[in-house]
């Protein structure tokens, strides 16, 4: 199943150390169509993890409304997975342990979860890996395990928060071309943060760009690049006006 | 191959002679021990020679007593021990997570945790009488407070991250406390109780002091009273032993429960 989102006039707003209103966020409107991959990109603190974690239900918007499916989300939804910026792995779980986690918290069997994440692992890299504490990967493995403990979630709604953001440049093209071809077998309704613009323009359908704090959407652009895309579109002239265009718009953010 | 052979038998000899390290310093202090003691430089009721001391636990552990007195120890430091922990890692916990409890706690916390325990051990046996209460009780206050320390601090270090990762999974509160708090809590807590098993033969000891009819720390008053040297110290030692035998059990949970720690550790330092 694939799910639709829509956000409208979200406005987030914090309270200051010195008690005066800060605002973080919008108003932002926008719809999302099912299966569709999206990105987020714009200038630090502009809001946009904000936004993510308002769409998970960690948090409640000062104003306007979140529907997923015409439903409001107030709370955290089984139906929506969050990645967060660094792996954010429980150290003393093994690996296997930190990617059935939410299976482990839905009251799922430890025979049943041991097979499901099993026989998640391999597509991540990781079936070597099953026993390790993370600890003892390195920062692009720990990320896949990440992946993997939001993927075994199976959800229709997948929010990605900067996910390569500490990885290297090597790595950081590996794991998102994995991203991809996991993205093609399920094909969630995908929100991603990141900094990145290629990345950005390679992954998504549409990149949304954001201005400064208070975050609002500037430009809504659509990657009409055919799929599966391979690495080497990045150097296509198609690509290159289209990643132009985003670049455009983030400066006169 | 002269070289090889040789570093092996040296790489052979080595972890050995590091394990036996310790025991040879007991040997040394033993000596030492024994000749000032030959060479007569205190009299016998100040420093008595080892053997007196080894005649005097032989002597006690075959009649009885030393038996007698360490179970009646041993057994009030257990329940101390294990009264103080669940209660102060439960007042630890709600302290965590109540800022406003902590408001209102914290001055009495800090005011009875910096006042000496020999001081107000009196006031204990007044209140709970000469028999074990009174030693439970002042085993418990030495226990509660470390325990409490450590469970608000061990608590606090949870990441605030990986709190909106369970969140986002729907974890219930149990499962919050279950999977997360006191895993994340867990090397902070077993610190702590490091330092809560060794002080908890102190505490038993301090209301034993106070007025008691058993228990080693009488023990050690009594002989002291008819200048028993040998005796005071075969209680003494008796104490150094439960107190690191306590240690010892500590370091060995930490262990088992802590392997994540050492394995990950290694791999970094790679």
């Amino acid at each position: 199943m694939t799910a639709s989102l829509a956000v409208r006039g979200v406005t987030a707003v914090y309270t200051a150390p010195n008690g005066g209103s800060l605002p973080a966020l919008g108003p932002v409107t926008f719809t999302t169509a099912p299966s569709e991959f999206i990105t987020l990109v714009g200038p630090s603190g502009c809001g946009k993890s904000t936004l993510l974690r308002l769409l998970a239900g960690l948090q409640v918007p000062t104003k306007g409304s979140i529907l997923l499916d015409g439903k409001p989300v107030t709370e955290p939804s089984p139906r929506v997975a969050i990645m967060f910026q660094d792996a954010n792995l429980m150290p003393w779980r093994t690996i296997i342990d930190n990617v059935a986690l939410p299976l482990e918290l839905a009251g799922i069997s430890r025979d049943e979860r041991n097979r499901t994440a099993q026989a998640l692992l391999p597509q991540l890299g990781l079936e070597e890996f099953a026993p390790a504490y993370p600890g003892e990967l390195s920062g692009g493995m720990a990320q896949r395990v990440a992946l993997g403990r939001v993927l075994i979630q199976r959800p229709d709604v997948l929010l990605l928060d900067e996910p390569f953001g500490a990885l290297d440049a090597l790595t950081r093209e590996q794991v998102s071309a994995d991203l991809m071809s996991l993205w093609t077998q399920e094909r969630q309704t995908v929100m991603m943060v990141t900094h990145d613009i290629n990345e950005a323009v390679w992954l998504s359908d549409r990149v949304l760009v954001m201005s400064r704090r208070p975050g609002q959407i500037i430009a809504d652009i659509a990657v009409p690049l055919p799929r599966p895309r391979v690495l080497a579109v990045t150097y296509s002239e198609e690509f290159g006006h289209i990643a132009q265009r985003v670049r455009a718009n983030i400066e006169r953010a | 191959m002269q070289i090889t052979m040789l570093s092996r038998q040296v790489n052979l000899r080595m972890p050995s002679s590091r394990a036996l390290a310790p025991y040879l310093g007991l040997l040394v202090l033993l000596l030492l021990w024994e000749l000032i003691t030959r060479l007569k430089i205190y009299p016998e009721f100040i420093i008595p020679p080892p053997r007196a001391v080894f005649d005097t636990f032989v002597q006690t552990l075959l009649d009885g007593r030393l038996w007698t007195h360490t179970v009646t120890t041993v057994g009030q430091m257990g329940i101390g021990l294990f009264l103080g922990l669940v209660a102060g890692v439960a007042l630890g916990y709600l302290i965590a997570k109540n800022h406003m409890l902590e408001q209102m706690l914290s001055p009495i916390i800090v005011a009875i945790q910096s006042t000496p325990v020999v001081a107000y051990a009196p006031l204990l046996v007044i209140w709970f009488g000469t028999g074990p209460t009174s030693k439970i009780v002042t085993c418990m206050l030495t226990v509660f407070f470390p325990m409490l320390t450590n469970t608000v601090v061990g608590i606090r270090s949870v990441p605030p991250s990986l709190r909106d990762l369970m969140h986002s999974l729907r974890a219930t509160r149990w499962q919050m406390f279950t999977r997360l708090e006191v895993p994340a809590a867990m090397p902070i807590l077993l610190g702590g109780l490091k330092l809560s098993a060794t002080l908890s033969v102190i505490g038993v000891v301090v209301g034993e002091f106070v007025s008691a009819n058993a228990g080693l720390g009488y023990l050690v008053k009594l002989a002291r009273d008819s200048y028993n040297t040998p005796l005071v110290m075969v209680a003494v030692l008796m104490l150094a032993l439960i107190a690191r035998l306590m240690y010892g059990a500590v370091a060995l949970l930490e262990h088992r429960l802590l392997a994540w720690q050492s394995r990950s550790r290694r791999q970094n330092s790679l």
